[in-house]
C-alpha cells in the first residue's frame, strides 16, 4: 500500500524518470500525512465496530450465564418442552413459544411481502413521479406509529372487524381444512399475523424500492429494446435487485421475529401448540414482556432469561440463513449479468 | 493524471484529518460540559438538602401511592417519594436485594422469601385494601349476575363451557342466559390481581388447588390471556359471552359489567367499597403481628366459616408495603433517611387514607391502622427506634 503509487507510476512512465523524481517529494510527505489519518481513521473505525461487537459478545454471555440454572435444571428438554406452569410444578417448556413465534413470523412475511414488493414496484416502475413521494411518505408512516398503538387498534377495531366479517367466510370456504377450524374469538394467532404483516410492510417496501431505484436503466431499456413487455422488464428489474429484496425482507422478518408489544395484545397468550390459526398463541418476545416484572423466583427468571437466549439464536439463525439465501442468488445474478 | 490523484488524496486526506479533529473537538466540549454541569447539580442539591426515598413494586396501588407521595410531599417538601410501579414480584425482588428503601406487594411474602431475609426481619404494612371482581359482556344482562366459587372455578378449569349451565341458570332464575360457549379471559401478565384470583380459586375448589395453584402467573387451562387490566377489559368488553376479572377500581370507572359472588355465610354480595371493608373487619381479628410471616394471610381464608361476614365481598386482598425492621442493613440509609420513611409509613396509613376513597380504594379499618401503627412502631436503626411520634399533622 505504501509504495503501491511509487510503484504504479514508475510501471506506468518508465520513460520519465526525472519528472518521477521532482514527484518523488509531495508522493512521500502525502504518504506520510496519509499515513498518519489513516492510523487515526483506523483506529476509529476499529474502536466502533469492535464497540458493537463486544457488546453483542457481553449479551451472548450474559444471557448464556444468566439462564445457566434453567439450563441446568432442564437441559435440552426446555427446548421441547411444552409445560409452561409457574405456580405449581414449576416446571418450563418453550416449545409452543418458539412455535408461535416462528408461525406468526411466517404468517407476517405470507402477507406482508407481496403486498409490500406490490407498493415497492409501483412506486419504481409504474407509477407517475409526481405520486411517488406523497405514497412513499405515507407507507413510510407506517413505520412511526408505536406499536402498542397497532396493538390496541387491533383489539378494538381490527379484531372484531375479522371475527365479524372475514373469519366466518374463511371458515365456510376453507372449513374443511384444519388451520381454519375451531372456535372464532377475534384474538388469535391469525390476527397476530396480520397485525405483524402491516407491521412490517414499511420497512420491506422501503428498503425495496430503494433497491429497486438502484437498478441501472441500462437494464431496463435493454429489455425493452429486446421488445420486453412491461412485466416482462419488471421480472428483469426483480431479478436484478434481488439480492437488496431479500435484505428488506430479513429487515422485515427481524422485526416480526422480535415485537413485542402488539403481538402479545392481539396473539391471544394462550400457551398451546394450535394447530387452528382461530386459537391464540403465545411467542416468546410476548411472555417475556408479560411474566418478566413478576418472576418471583431464581429458575421462573432463568427460564425467562433462557427463553431470550432461545430467542436471539432463532433470530441469529434465521439472519445467517436467509443470508446464505442472498449469497446464493447474488452469485446467480452475477452469473447471468457478466457472463 | 498521477498528479491530479495526489492533489485530490491530499486533499481527502485533510478533510479526513479536519472532521476526526473537529469530532474531538466536540466530544471535549460535550464531555467538560456534562462535567461542569453535573458539578453544578451536586453542588444545588446539597444547597437543598431532599432526601429521596425509594420504593418500588405492585401497579394496582400506584395510584394511591403516587397521589399519597405528592401529598406528603407537600406537607415535607424536604422529602421526595419516588416510587416504581414495576409489579408486585418486581418489588419483592428489589427488596429481597436492597435496592429500594420499601417495597409494595399484593402477595404476602412467601415462606422461603421470608425467611431468606437474614439479620432482620421484613415488615408488612398493610396500606389499602382492593377486590378482585368477574367481569362479563353478555348482551341484554346489566351487572349483578350471580356467582358462586367452584363454579367460577369449573369455568376457569373448562369444565363449565356454556352461559347456559343448569348450575348457573340456578342460582341466577330471572336472567335468561344464553346457549353459547363462555370465553374465558385471564390476565397474561405476573400480576397481583392475578395472584388474588388464584388464591380465591384455590379456597373454593381442591382440583383448582391441585391443578393450577396461586400465582401471580398460573399455566391456564382455558382461555384467552390479556395483557394488563386493559388487556382483559379490552377483550372483555369486545367479545360477548366472554368472561373475565379485574380490579375492582379499573371495572367501575370503565363501566365494565361485573358480578357478584356468595361468600362463604350463603349470601351473594356485590363488590363496593362497604363489601371489601366488611370483609377485612371479619378478616383482622386473625392478623399476625407485622414482623411475623404473612403468607398464610388471605382474607378470603379468613371469612370462610365466618358466618358473621355476610355483607363480606369473598375476593378481597391487602396491599402492603415491605420495609425492613433494622434499617441500618440498607445500603445508603442513615439516620435523617430512616426517619423520612418511617414518616411517610406512619402518615401513609393514617391522613393518607383521606386519599383512597375518592380514588375506589378502601380505607384501612381502624383495626388494621392499629397493628400497623404497632409495625411501624418496631422499625429501628442500630437498634434506636426510628419513630418519635406523629411529627407531620396533616
Amino acid at each position: 500500500m505504501e509504495d503501491g503509487v511509487e510503484s504504479l507510476s514508475s510501471n506506468a512512465y518508465p520513460t520519465f524518470l526525472s519528472k518521477q523524481s521532482r514527484i518523488k517529494r509531495p508522493i512521500k510527505s502525502t504518504q506520510k500525512g496519509r499515513m498518519t489519518s489513516d492510523r487515526i481513521f483506523k483506529f476509529a473505525t476499529a474502536t466502533v465496530s469492535s464497540t458493537i461487537l463486544l457488546i453483542l459478545a457481553a449479551m451472548i454471555i450474559e444471557l448464556y450465564t444468566q439462564s445457566k440454572l434453567s439450563i441446568n435444571v432442564f437441559g435440552l428438554g426446555f427446548i421441547w418442552g411444552t409445560v409452561w406452569d409457574p405456580a405449581i410444578t414449576q416446571v418450563f417448556g418453550a416449545l409452543p413459544l418458539i412455535y408461535g413465534t416462528l408461525v406468526t413470523s411466517a404468517l407476517a412475511l405470507l402477507f406482508g411481502v407481496p403486498l409490500s414488493l406490490g407498493t415497492a414496484i409501483v412506486l419504481s416502475e409504474i407509477a407517475p413521479s409526481r405520486f411517488r413521494s406523497p405514497v412513499s411518505f405515507i407507507v413510510e408512516l407506517l413505520a412511526a406509529i408505536p406499536s402498542v398503538i397497532y396493538g390496541l387498534w387491533a383489539i378494538f377495531t381490527l379484531a372484531p372487524f375479522l371475527r365479524d366479517y372475514i373469519y366466518p367466510i374463511l371458515q365456510n370456504t376453507l372449513g374443511f381444512l384444519p388451520i381454519f377450524q375451531g372456535p372464532i374469538y377475534g384474538l388469535g394467532v391469525l390476527s397476530g399475523g396480520i397485525v405483524l404483516a402491516i407491521m412490517i410492510i414499511p420497512t420491506v417496501s422501503a428498503v425495496s424500492r430503494d433497491v429497486l431505484f438502484a437498478v441501472p436503466d441500462s437494464q431496463r431499456e435493454a429489455a425493452q429494446a429486446l421488445g420486453a413487455t412491461k412485466w416482462e422488464t419488471t421480472r428483469i428489474v426483480l431479478s436484478y435487485g434481488r439480492s437488496g429484496i431479500i435484505g428488506s425482507i430479513i429487515l422485515g422478518l427481524g422485526r416480526a421475529v422480535g415485537e413485542t408489544m402488539a403481538i402479545t395484545m392481539v396473539i391471544g397468550n394462550r400457551f398451546d401448540i394450535f394447530t387452528s390459526l382461530f386459537a391464540p398463541g403465545y411467542t416468546m418476545a410476548a411472555v417475556i414482556a408479560n411474566e418478566f416484572t413478576e418472576a418471583t423466583f431464581d429458575l421462573y427468571l432463568s427460564a425467562l432469561i433462557e427463553v431470550g437466549l432461545i430467542l436471539f439464536i432463532v433470530a441469529m439463525g434465521v439472519n445467517v440463513l436467509a443470508r446464505l439465501i442472498v449469497w446464493r442468488s447474488l452469485r446467480m445474478v452475477r452469473g447471468v449479468v457478466f457472463e | 493524471m498521477v498528479k491530479k490523484m495526489q492533489a485530490q488524496e491530499k486533499k481527502s486526506n485533510k478533510k479526513v484529518v479536519a472532521a476526526i479533529g473537529i469530532i474531538v473537538l466536540v466530544v471535549v466540549v460535550i464531555a467538560a460540559y456534562y462535567s461542569l454541569g453535573s458539578g453544578g447539580q451536586s453542588t444545588s442539591t446539597t444547597r437543598v438538602e431532599v432526601i429521596t426515598i425509594n420504593g418500588a413494586g405492585a401497579t394496582f396501588p400506584f395510584p394511591l401511592i403516587s397521589k399519597m407521595s405528592s401529598e406528603f410531599s407537600k406537607l415535607n417538601p424536604s422529602v421526595q417519594i419516588n416510587y416504581q410501579s414495576i409489579g408486585s414480584g418486581g418489588g419483592i425482588r428489589q427488596f429481597m436485594v436492597k435496592t429500594v428503601d420499601f417495597g409494595a406487594t399484593d402477595a404476602p411474602l412467601n415462606d422461603a422469601q421470608y425467611s431468606n431475609v437474614t439479620g432482620t426481619k421484613p415488615l408488612h404494612i398493610p396500606f389499602t385494601i382492593g377486590g378482585v371482581v368477574p367481569t362479563y359482556n353478555l348482551p341484554g344482562v346489566d351487572t349483578g349476575l350471580r356467582f358462586t366459587g367452584p363454579i367460577l372455578a369449573d369455568i376457569f378449569l373448562g369444565k363449565i363451557t356454556k352461559w347456559n349451565d343448569p348450575q348457573l341458570v340456578g342460582i341466577n332464575p330471572r336472567i335468561a342466559l344464553p346457549d353459547k360457549a363462555i370465553i374465558v379471559v385471564h390476565r397474561s401478565d405476573g400480576s397481583g390481581t392475578s395472584f388474588v384470583w388464584t388464591n380465591y380459586l384455590s379456597d373454593v375448589s381442591p382440583e383448582w388447588k391441585e391443578k393450577v395453584g396461586k400465582a401471580t402467573s398460573v399455566n391456564w387451562p382455558v382461555g384467552l390471556g390479556g395483557k394488563g387490566n386493559e388487556g382483559v377489559a379490552g377483550i372483555v368488553t369486545q367479545n360477548p359471552y366472554s368472561l373475565g376479572y379485574n380490579e375492582f377500581a379499573y371495572a367501575v370507572i370503565n363501566k365494565i359489567t361485573f358480578g357478584a359472588v356468595q361468600n362463604a355465610a350463603g349470601a351473594f354480595v356485590l363488590p363496593s367499597l362497604q363489601s371489601f371493608a366488611a370483609a377485612v373487619s371479619a378478616a383482622s381479628t386473625v392478623l399476625p403481628k407485622g414482623d411475623e410471616s404473612w403468607s398464610k394471610i388471605s382474607i378470603v381464608d379468613a371469612i370462610s366459616g365466618n358466618i358473621s361476614a355476610a355483607d363480606a365481598y369473598p375476593i378481597t386482598s391487602f396491599s402492603y408495603f415491605l420495609v425492613y425492621k433494622e434499617l441500618n442493613t440498607l445500603p445508603g440509609m442513615d439516620v435523617a433517611r430512616a426517619k423520612a420513611l418511617v414518616q411517610f409509613l406512619w402518615w401513609s396509613i393514617q391522613v393518607g387514607q383521606n386519599y383512597a376513597s375518592p380514588l375506589s380504594y378502601v380505607p384501612l379499618p381502624a383495626s388494621v391502622v392499629a397493628l400497623d401503627e404497632a409495625t411501624i412502631q418496631m422499625i429501628t436503626f442500630n437498634g434506636q427506634q426510628v419513630f418519635q411520634g406523629p411529627v407531620i399533622e396533616g
